[in-house]
């Protein structure tokens, strides 16, 4: 391993190890948030039937969404709060007076994101299993949905983290934005039983390809067609991962 | 590593017109000075004077608005990598990182710079000679104010850069942590470490330091050996306790330096005030002297000459 190598894994492994110790906070408790959305979405929609998903009953519908949503969630979350935290307490100063190139930043801080994600879903899929069973048709699809979308949203949280100055305003980011358009995207209910105007409105979320994307690779079938969900979801991350490594490379509110 | 040696290897830091504003306030103006292979450097200065943001800038914190910095030859701009490898920075703030335990901490802090097991006995020695072994697992946020100032010293160390900047290493800590500090530092500095020190600790500088830099509003005011900067105003201090007797004459009162408890302190240049002159003044105005002693300027006389002209002009 090179230093320059070194320096990345080193980065990554105290990036996971950072989650790792409040494991509780970091994967439980979203995985129990997210397990009592099911608890009551599922006892009260139960019996229901999703229109273009003939076949599945409404929890397994929700699952694969849920799962989605709570890995949004939790990738924005990891490199958010870890990079506020380090700026606001002052110990963003141990990594930025290393000879760490921006690859390495972007690199560390997304393949942490990702295992956090994994995680998540992995605690969220064999905790589900107690209520439904879930078929997995088309598994690239739906692991380049996974990856694509959890890499988007750890960049959106580069962004956001290197952008805020105070906690007030990763709350403001998490709270106006991500949370907003990850509900909003037919984790609850299938797009086409929406009014005219907001089904045209989900179809410029990028969070509704991610969803719908991650429940093709489950059932073999969506609202949308996979490739239609792949291009707009690599198109995203392609977006934020250019403006958050930009932001890394130029130091933008790190090196004054 | 891709490094490119610059011929002038014999700069340990080499700060080449560097300027640095932020918005209409200049920081930095154009400052120019190399610091050489093995020395250990007093960068000298009051309260925002420049200092922290030219350590900033070597480090790679702040980024200068013109201008280059070096270090033994490497561009800290273009060829970040091999000249961060080379630097060890204590900052001034107290910073640390919660999530992790000492040891831990150590060990990450020598990974960013590409070194793994082999520095291991080396960061234990650390350890060792900081007094840091009882807090070796413990949780860097449950560490007392001196405590974590040693494991920032060690941070910086971790992988044995031949150029260290201490920026107030001293401050707020108390006297058993300094006299550690500084037999660590001469220990460091005997075996080649070029250091760099900001204190405001003068009597420090003055016993460490072989050079001095003072940085007043931005600008180098003084840039010498400490022997040659404590030699270059030509000034003594003469202390007389007074007795019971005529007061000073007025031809000595603009002279005093300090007065305190019937003991004045008269600052005498010595080609103008030969000290002859001033006991026959003393004499002549018929002033009882209880006590003298002489004193040669320290650093802390030049530091507070060289700042109030900076003030004055």
């Amino acid at each position: 391993m090179n230093p320059d190598q070194r320096g990345f894994y080193t980065l990554l492994k105290k990036e996971v190890m950072r989650f790792w110790a409040v494991l509780g906070q970091t994967v439980s408790a979203p995985v129990i948030t997210a397990l009592l959305y099911l608890l009551v979405f599922a006892q009260a929609l139960s019996g229901r039937t999703i229109a273009g998903y003939e076949g599945l009953s409404y929890t397994q519908f929700l699952v694969p969404g849920l799962i989605m949503m709570t890995v949004i969630q939790n990738a924005f979350a990891n490199t958010s709060s870890s990079l506020i935290q380090s700026k606001v307490m002052g110990n963003i100063v141990f990594t930025l007076m290393a000879p760490l190139g921006p690859l390495e930043w972007f690199g560390a801080y997304i393949l942490a994101a990702l295992v956090r994600s994994v995680l998540v879903a992995v605690a969220m899929l064999a905790v589900t299993l107690i209520f439904v069973r879930l078929p997995i048709e088309q598994p690239l699809a739906l692991l380049a949905v996974f990856l694509l979308s959890a890499g988007s949203l750890a960049a959106l949280g580069i962004i956001a983290g290197l952008w805020a100055q105070k906690f007030d305003q990763i709350a403001a980011f998490s709270n106006f934005i991500v949370t907003p358009l990850s509900f909003l995207s037919g984790v609850f209910y299938s797009v086409h039983a929406l009014p005219a105007f907001w089904y045209t409105a989900s179809h410029l979320n990028p969070f509704f390809y991610m969803i719908d994307g991650f429940r093709y690779g489950f059932f073999g079938t969506a609202d949308m067609p996979i490739a239609l969900s792949l291009a707009w979801i690599t198109t995203f991350f392609a977006v934020v991962s250019a403006i958050a490594y930009w932001m890394l490379h130029t130091g933008y509110r790190m090196r004054k | 590593m891709t490094a490119t040696m610059n011929t002038s290897t014999l700069d340990a830091l080499k700060i080449d017109a560097v300027q640095k504003s932020y918005g209409s306030l200049q920081a930095l103006k154009g400052v120019s000075f190399s610091i050489n292979r093995g020395e250990f450097f007093g960068l000298l200065g009051p309260n925002g004077a420049g200092k922290s943001t030219l350590i900033n800038t070597i480090a790679g914190l702040t980024r200068a608005t013109s201008g280059h910095i070096s270090v033994l030859g490497h561009d800290t701009v273009t060829d970040f990598r091999t000249a961060r490898r080379l630097l060890g920075v204590v900052p001034q703030e107290l910073v640390f990182d919660p999530f992790f335990n000492v040891v831990d901490m150590l060990r990450i802090q020598a990974g960013y710079y590409g070194c793994g097991e082999e520095v291991w006995p080396w960061i234990d020695e650390m350890i060792e000679r900081l007094e840091l072994k009882a807090k070796r697992t413990a949780s860097m946020r449950s560490l007392s104010g001196g405590m974590k100032r040693r494991v920032l010293i060690a941070q910086a160390l971790v992988h044995k850069p031949p150029v260290v900047i201490l920026d107030e290493p001293t401050a707020g800590v108390d006297v058993e942590l300094r006299r550690t500090l500084w037999a660590f530092m001469r220990d460091l500095h005997s075996q080649g470490t070029t250091v760099v020190l900001t204190t405001h600790y003068l009597e420090e500088a003055q016993e460490m330091c072989s050079r001095i830099a003072i940085l007043d509003k931005g600008e180098v005011k003084a840039l010498e050996t400490t022997g040659a900067l404590l030699g270059r105003h030509p000034f003594r201090f003469l202390r007389l306790k007074l007795g019971e007797g005529a007061p000073l004459p007025d031809t000595l009162r603009g002279l005093i330096a300090s007065e305190k408890d019937g003991v004045v302190e008269l600052k005498l240049e010595i080609a103008k005030h030969p000290i002859n002159s001033v006991f026959a003044a003393l004499r002549t105005a018929g002033v009882v002297i209880e006590d003298v002693h002489t004193r040669e300027p320290d650093l802390e006389d030049i530091f507070i000459e060289l700042t109030r002209a900076g003030s004055a002009a």
